[in-house]
């Protein structure tokens, strides 16, 4: 399968990077690693003019301890994150959940900031992040702002970002509350989650139960309230709203999500 | 537009469509027709190559992004007419049956290996989930892996 033609620009800086995208408005995409575009592109499921290459921007690529929280460049590789000392010490459940995704391969070009950017709901990260409540920086021709992740995803594959802003940095807090666990239900190995939940102290975070990766509000307020984890758990269907698809139906999906989140609290209290 | 790789040691310029998949260039602007095209969809690791050293799925990298950088493809691996020590291992495993998921699955075991010499079987199992193989079942691939990295030891 071949994408239809495009036009490949290679961006030298953010700068560069976004002074293509505001010269090319919406007929452009940005294009990281490439792994959830371009597999999108071949489909004819997305069909942009104009591609603006980020591979040359090493200094996107860095993860650094600022104290409060720890920076990392969007253009971060899985595979760095995965392999991170600093992260794998202070927040280990983005270090694990970073080895969960696809495979090695793609884990050797899929981008943190690529998969937050695309805003899939059945990717892992960005639940990941919703659960550690981090904040993103995007840049643009103005300057930068800095964006709540809890305000970021508008809908499926939807962001706030406007078509030339560049996602440029995640700020993921130091975590106040200990204990993490990460847990995906898939198919075969290397599948997209059918559900799949992130679990930090007692904020939690779910995989593909909507058009964007959600907080499982109702199973925190329980928490809140000193329910037991399993009691905490059955509310976790609850807000959602799972897509039935070839995979699994919606009710399926909604007991999968009561199932994992239990689990995962188990687990992260295991290890708090 | 014009790029420039280098794919086994030897540097490669040519004028290609923006478009191009980097296994395209490989197979029909290189002629290196090892590297197979499987589900072409990221899934099967059927076109797996190194990209600077490290495994990558060749059916989902534009040859444009790959310009300026190295290649390794399967061809690439023997030197002065002796095998790699992971193509021997499938040799003396029989890691193979068809053989069409092979070129791949020695690329993804050689980063494999690179970045961890001596992996438990269970670490090479998690560490080929990338790299599908529909008649052996895996076992012997596995061994293969396993015996490659006692010759590296």
């Amino acid at each position: 399968m071949i994408p239809s033609s495009f036009t490949y620009k290679r961006a030298g800086s953010a700068e560069e990077a976004c002074d293509l995208a505001a010269e090319y408005g919406e007929d452009a995409k940005y294009l990281a690693g490439g792994h959830s575009l371009l597999p999108l592109m071949k489909l004819r499921l997305a069909a942009p003019e104009v591609i603006i290459d980020l591979g040359g921007l090493r200094d996107l690529s860095y993860i650094t301890d600022q104290g409060s929280h720890i920076a990392i460049g969007a253009l971060t590789r899985h595979h760095d994150v995965e392999h991170s000392g600093l992260l794998a010490r202070e927040i280990p459940l983005l270090a694990h959940a970073a080895g969960q995704v696809g495979d090695p391969q793609i884990r050797h070009r899929g981008t943190i900031g690529g998969s937050v950017a695309h805003a899939d709901p059945a990717s892992d990260l960005p639940a990941v992040f919703l659960a550690l409540d981090a904040t993103l920086v995007a840049r643009g021709t103005d300057g930068s702002r800095e964006i709540p992740i809890g305000e970021f995803f508008q809908g499926l594959f939807e962001t706030v970002l406007e078509p030339e802003e560049l996602l440029t940095e995640i700020r993921v807090p130091k975590p106040a509350v200990a204990g993490w666990s990460f847990q995906k239900f898939t198919q075969r190995a290397i599948d997209w989650a059918i559900v799949g939940v992130a679990v930090q102290g007692n904020q939690v975070a779910l995989v593909n139960m909507g058009a964007t990766p959600l907080r499982a509000a109702t199973v925190e307020a329980a928490l809140a309230d000193g329910a037991a984890p399993a009691d905490a758990a059955a509310h976790a269907a609850d807000g959602t709203s799972a897509a039935s698809d070839i995979r699994a139906s919606r009710e399926y999906r909604e007991h999968l999500a009561c199932v994992l989140v239990s689990r995962a609290l188990t687990e992260s209290r295991s290890r708090a | 537009m014009k790029v420039d790789l280098t794919v086994n040691g030897k540097e490669i310029t040519a004028d290609v469509e923006d478009r191009m998949l980097l296994v395209h260039f490989l197979r029909d602007v290189a002629d290196l027709t090892a590297t197979n095209i499987g589900c072409d969809t990221t899934s099967c690791g059927a076109c797996t190559v190194l990209l600077d050293g490290e495994s990558v799925k060749s059916c989902t990298v534009l040859a444009a992004q790959a310009s300026g950088h190295q290649v390794t493809t399967v061809e690439g691996l023997a030197s002065n007419g002796a095998m790699h020590p992971v193509q021997r291992a499938f040799h003396e495993q029989h890691g193979l049956q068809c053989g069409f998921c092979t070129p791949g699955m020695v690329m993804a075991i050689v980063s494999l290996l690179k970045e961890n010499p001596h992996p438990t079987e269970e670490q090479v199992r998690t560490g080929l989930e990338g790299n599908l193989c529909r008649c052996t079942g895996y076992h012997n691939i596995v061994r293969a892996a396993l015996a490659a990295s006692e010759v590296s030891s």
